[in-house]
């Protein structure tokens, strides 16, 4: 039987992806706005003094970030597993593995870029100095990007399930949590004077542990989601 | 020897297996229990600084290792249901969930009581009490999605791979975590730091220990007999009587 690259397979699946998100733009932006929403949230409910946002905004925006990025991961394998696109590409003999990594990409390309784009700019909002913006932009890079695939996991998982979305947070935030910690304290190290190197690192060896081992796992889960 | 790895993996045989260990784990897991409480409690001397609340460690200490020790025997029995599709395996991954989450929350709230004399506050964010805590938020997540399926070899295998995923990360978390605290308040975390504890001090807590481990025994051949139950009741084996 003849069988296409896995390289130019993997590439349609993301090429369809965005050309699919963007016809439907609307669903790419909503993530977006929720984003803003809850950073405006943090200061109402705490102070409006910049001086003291600045103490929290590197958290706060990455709060944000993990809760945005969760929001559109429940819907990632959804559609393709319902209409049965999942089930051809389980049995088109391509690494299952590769085309999930590139529907993630996708994905990522789709809500987790947009958030670091536009997360400089909240982050000022909170009082975030501009020294801060580089560290910020690369930290959120790898910890988007972690995430998406942890999610793309979890999504893998729960594809099948009732109530999804309040489960795959149950499952992710958890594992989210090294994330979260190594990235808030990057910014607040730049904040503070010193050099975030240490954590942006961390940051990347999580980055590729996960990128090795999370395609494995989310064939795995797929293969179950689909097979029953 | 094979034969009887692979008479195991026969729920009758394993069904009437640990029937017969449960009481093997349980009665000396009662005796050990009451000996290390009853040493802890009186004989062990008191503390020069913490006085008697360090007592309090002849509970805490072991559930917080069992919580660990029992997420991995559940990952393992996890993992060797995926790999060679022993479902009886998947079963004990099952049953260790609850006993797990239960140490787990048994760790959260003895170092919580213990906190309020030593720290003077009920919760601290101590690099222990916080990846404990998360802990219970992965057995709870583990919990959680194996109950949202109602076929059962589905969420055999769906939980299976989220316990191996859980249980690379589970390092992963420990040290990012000590990290952050060491980070913001080393003061508080030494505090905790024992220096080198008495002898006669030590002996109490590793009865207790092994009183826990002959316990979790005697908790999973329970557990593990009942979702064998559950599992095979439409079985044939069962009506005739096992």
């Amino acid at each position: 039987m003849h069988r296409a690259p896995t390289t130019s397979a993997a590439g349609l699946v993301f090429r369809r992806d965005l050309m699919l998100a963007w016809r439907r733009w609307d669903d790419v932006a909503q993530p977006l706005i929720f984003y803003v929403v809850v950073t405006t949230m943090f200061p109402l409910a705490t102070t409006p003094d910049l001086a003291q946002l600045r103490e929290i905004s590197g958290g706060v925006v990455w709060v944000a970030a993990l809760l945005a990025s969760l929001l559109a991961l429940e819907s990632l394998f959804r559609s393709d597993v319902e209409d049965g696109t999942m089930e051809q590409w389980v049995l088109s003999g391509q690494p299952l593995g590769w085309l999930l990594l590139a529907k993630v990409a996708s994905h990522w390309v789709l809500t987790g870029l947009p958030l670091v784009v536009i997360a400089p700019v909240v982050g000022t909002a909170l009082g975030l100095p501009f020294e801060a913006w580089g560290t910020l932009v690369l930290s959120l890079i790898l910890g988007t990007a972690t995430l998406s695939i942890l999610g793309g996991i979890g999504a893998a998982l729960t594809v099948g399930v009732r109530r999804g979305a309040v489960l795959l947070s149950l499952l992710v935030l958890p594992l989210a949590m090294p994330l979260l910690i190594f990235g808030s304290r990057a910014v607040g190290m730049v904040m503070d004077g010193d050099s975030p190197a240490g954590p942006l690192q961390l940051l990347a060896a999580i980055f590729f542990l996960t990128l090795s081992l999370g395609p494995v796992a989310m064939s795995a889960a797929i293969r179950i989601s689909v097979e029953s | 020897m094979w034969l009887w790895i692979h008479k195991l993996g026969s729920p009758p045989h394993a069904y009437r297996l640990l029937g017969k260990m449960a009481p093997w784990f349980g009665w000396p897991a009662l005796i050990l229990i009451l000996l290390a409480t009853w040493w802890g409690l009186v004989w062990a001397p008191r503390d020069y600084q913490q006085g008697d609340a360090f007592r309090l460690l002849y509970v805490h200490a072991p559930s917080a290792w069992m919580s660990m020790f029992t997420y991995v025997v559940m990952a393992v029995a996890a993992a060797i249901g995926m790999i060679w599709r022993i479902k009886l395996a998947h079963a004990a991954a099952a049953s260790c969930a609850p006993i797990g989450a239960s140490f787990t929350f048994l760790a959260l709230a003895t170092g919580s009581i213990w906190g309020k004399p030593m720290w003077g506050t009920w919760w601290v964010w101590d690099a222990r009490l916080t990846s404990e805590l998360i802990l219970l938020f992965l057995y709870l997540g583990y919990m959680a999605l194996r109950s949202s399926f109602d076929d059962p070899q589905r969420a055999d295998r769906a939980s299976a791979v989220l316990a191996i995923v859980g249980v690379i990360n589970v390092p992963i978390i420990h040290y990012s975590v000590e990290w952050w605290t060491t980070l913001h308040q080393p003061a508080s975390v030494t505090k905790l730091d024992k220096p080198s504890i008495a002898l006669e001090m030590l002996y109490p807590l590793f009865i207790m220990m092994v009183g826990f481990q002959l316990y979790f025994g005697w908790a999973i051949s329970r557990r593990l007999r009942g979702e064998i139950l559950r599992r095979e009741r439409n079985a044939k084996w069962l009506k005739e009587g096992a």
